[in-house]
């Protein structure tokens, strides 16, 4: 048993943290979200070129590195600390797990940024069940036709591909398919948390053979489990975040002659939050390692993590903003901004609820 | 001891419907159904204003001699009830609720004449000027100066959270005209017209993008002693008359019925985590059932409230027991909308309801996606996380709670 961070991993973390530091600053981030494309191509192109992160779990082969599932929750704890906006988890985690060596191409584009995928899964008639329902494909002489709806595509409007789940007969299965094909249309918004999604229409898409991704409904919640697995790593720097700039500024705040920190119930509270900082931790290491575990062992992991992140999101976040008083209710203190991606990522691949149940099912199956 | 409304409760019920049914527009209903906040937009709240002001009823819990309805605390809560019910819009508190009491309770008799008929008829819109950015919690330790000045005092200072200062023409600010031996004393409640010479009014963005909360400045802003309300120096009594006006008026559960309905019926219309109705999720029907229950409590809580004042009793644990239990179930039932929004509660769709003032953040314009209540959902979580820090943070009401029950 060990659960110490190797020197690579601490490097890359130092790396990782003073890169976004020095280029995605809080006003930098603020303004990329704020802009009309919510994204930002040269700091993709960074994450690509200078850090090579992109293709962090990319085998050496397509140009990537080979890195495992404990470096990537390194990363996407660093990424959650600085809030990035631009679509990582989609790209580097989702499309990364999801390519074979059949996609050697694709994940060379992951690699090199010349790819920017978004996750096509969810539907209106399906809440947050992951697989696909109203998204049918048939074959063709020469390929599939898909024909559906996806709805809050996460980062859909910046996307170079899609991967959209959709049935053939009543199996599950995944497709890969360009964002400009014939036949898609977007409604484009943004997200609570400054992000940029869209709810997408299929209109008898032709895409080739080779866009059969995977197949079979274990792929498809395999996908989904390393994605929540990666965001509940984003979640511990957002919570980490909240609960620094938090300490700091009861520290700092004086009222009735003394800092605010001073107070024991706020003390308390704080402590709390810490707690539910630890125990969120917790449950993430176990759901990380134990993504290459078998189905139901790796399913339980990651459903339990996320009943456990998604309580602490919603504590940690809410008392960040309490705590804060009214500067907590403006956009100026980076901690609201913070608050708001905690909102998402509690339902974001499913509510506590949703896993809770999940979990049960698993468990009386096992 | 009888649970049930009287006859004469039951019939001024019905007026009060019949009213609603008449006089609110579509346009004002959405308005109110349809708020993104716990405030309403400026405008409609100013256009439903001016039809109260026709019937007289606007300003409930005033005394009839300047312009209240006369009712008894029994059908000020039946008309709130009927009010949020029917999608009306809420009258701005600031004047009505806050200033107006202050005014009819130390001001003159020219402030009177003057002030009172306006706040009526909507033809003054106020804001509040309390708050610092030193003095949050600890109000009584403000220090924006007020110096005398022959017959007038210049104002110097700045102000935090001022709800719809962009809007308002008045403004009620607490000022500090000594510095004494405790901080309470020295103070004072000036009346000041948001259009004199040196007020700038800056927004403050909220964490839902919306500008309703503002920053004042003041500088040397030239205002008449007349505008004082109460003695120079006194204004601590009259900040504290004010916030003990209303007692036994306030309540939270007509408000927080009607939510639940609002919520029942959306998730007997959306799909929930075991296939069919989301309503009948064992886990969702739970968590509404808690939350009704708790209503449940707190309605008679506030009943029994009303009836003790109605007999001349008002505990003083009592506001700040409503205070924290009200908000408490307020914020509880956002979270409960945004667990009904599902994944759609993850999209910022403002213009699928009405804000209560100008939105800075980038947004579509009129088409949304999903039901209207899920792209509200978002709106009001992060909107009413401001309920448990206005008006004394929860912990503060705790305090004082703590206090009167002698630890």
């Amino acid at each position: 048993m060990d659960f110490i961070f190797t020197d690579d991993q601490r490097q890359l973390r130092d790396a990782l943290r003073g890169y976004l530091a020095r280029n995605n600053g809080f006003s930098v981030r603020t303004a990329t979200a704020r802009s009309a494309s919510g994204w930002s191509d040269s700091l993709w192109r960074g994450l690509a070129g200078d850090l090579g992160i992109l293709g962090l779990l990319a085998p050496e082969a397509a140009r990537g590195i080979g890195g495992n599932a404990t470096d990537m929750m390194v990363v996407m704890e660093e990424l959650g600390a600085n809030l990035l906006v631009e679509p990582y988890l989609e790209t580097a985690v989702i499309g990364a797990s999801a390519f074979g060596a059949a996609h050697a191409a694709e994940l060379a584009g992951i690699a090199t940024g010349d790819l920017r995928i978004a996750f096509a899964w969810a539907e209106a008639g399906t809440r947050f069940d992951r697989l696909p329902r109203d998204t049918i494909a048939l074959r063709t002489t020469v390929g599939w036709r898909l024909d559906g709806g996806k709805i809050v595509v996460t980062a859909a409007p910046m996307a170079t591909h899609f991967l959209v789940t959709a049935r053939i007969g009543d199996e599950p299965a995944l497709f890969l398919v360009e964002a400009g094909a014939t036949g898609i249309s977007q409604h484009a918004f943004p997200t609570i948390d400054g992000r940029r999604a869209a709810d997408v229409t299929l209109d008898a898409v032709a895409v080739p053979d080779g866009a059969l991704v995977a197949r079979g409904g274990e792929a498809i919640e395999r996908l989904c489990d390393i994605a929540t697995a990666m965001l509940g790593a984003e979640a511990l720097g957002v919570m980490r975040v909240m609960l620094d700039d938090t300490i700091a500024f009861t520290k700092e705040r004086r009222q009735f002659g003394q800092a605010i920190a001073s107070f024991q119930v706020l003390q308390h509270r704080m402590v709390d939050m810490y707690m539910q900082l630890e125990l969120a931790t917790s449950a993430v290491y176990r759901a990380v390692l134990s993504l290459d575990a078998e189905p139901v062992e790796r399913a339980r992991a990651v459903s339990a993590m996320k009943v456990m992140v998604a309580a602490a999101c919603r504590f940690i976040g809410q008392n960040a903003i309490q705590l804060h008083g009214g500067m907590g209710m403006t956009d100026e203190v980076a901690v609201t901004h913070y608050f708001r991606r905690a909102t998402v990522i509690e339902s974001e691949f499913g509510s506590a609820d949703w896993h809770r149940r999940r979990f049960a099912a698993l468990s009386r199956a096992a | 001891m009888d649970i049930a409304w009287s006859a004469e409760e039951v019939a001024f019920q019905g007026e009060v419907r019949a009213f609603l049914g008449d006089k609110l527009t579509d346009d004002l209903r959405a308005s109110g159904a349809h708020m993104t906040s716990v405030y309403a937009d400026p405008g409609h709240a100013r256009a439903w204003q001016a039809i109260l002001h026709e019937k007289g009823w606007v300003a409930p819990a005033w005394p009839v001699e300047h312009g209240g309805t006369g009712w008894s605390l029994a059908q000020r809560y039946i008309w709130q009830r009927e009010r949020i019910a029917a999608g009306a819009p809420p009258v701005s508190p600031m004047g009505v609720q806050m200033c107006g009491p202050a005014i009819i309770g130390h001001g003159s008799d020219e402030q009177k004449a003057f002030f009172l008929p306006r706040m009526l008829s909507g033809e003054h819109f106020w804001c509040q000027g309390y708050s610092e950015t030193g003095s949050g919690s600890d109000l009584a330790s403000l220090q924006c100066r007020a110096e005398e000045d022959g017959d007038d005092l210049i104002v110097t200072g700045q102000k935090l959270w001022s709800t719809h200062a962009h809007a308002a023409n008045w403004g009620f600010f607490l000022v500090r005209t000594a510095t004494l031996d405790r901080p309470q004393k020295g103070i004072t409640f000036l009346l000041i017209d948001m259009t004199s010479p040196g007020v700038t009014v800056v927004p403050t963005v909220s964490p839902a993008g919306e500008n309703i909360q503002n920053e004042i400045f003041l500088d040397a802003v030239r205002v008449p002693k007349a505008n004082v309300v109460g003695a120079i120096g006194d204004g601590w009594t009259v900040a504290k008359y004010l916030l003990e006006f209303e007692r036994g008026g306030a309540a939270y559960a007509p408000g927080l019925q009607i939510d639940l309905d609002e919520i029942k019926q959306f998730a007997s219309e959306v799909r929930g985590d075991e296939g069919g109705r989301l309503i009948d999720d064992a886990a969702f029907a739970d968590a509404i059932a808690q939350a009704r229950i708790d209503v449940m409590a707190l309605e008679i809580f506030e009943f029994r409230a009303m009836s003790d004042a109605g007999a001349g009793r008002y505990p003083h644990a009592i506001p700040s027991l409503m205070k924290i239990r009200g908000t408490e179930l307020q914020q509880r039932i956002t979270e409960l909308r945004l667990l009904a929004a599902g994944r759609y509660g993850m999209a910022y769709q403002p213009q699928a309801g009405v804000s209560a003032g100008p939105v800075h953040f980038p947004h579509g314009e009129d088409a949304f996606v999903g039901p209207r209540e899920a792209a509200i959902a978002p709106m009001r979580y992060v909107s009413e996380r401001a309920a448990s820090i206005y008006a004394g943070t929860n912990e503060i009401q705790r305090n004082i709670i703590a206090k009167i029950m002698g630890l």
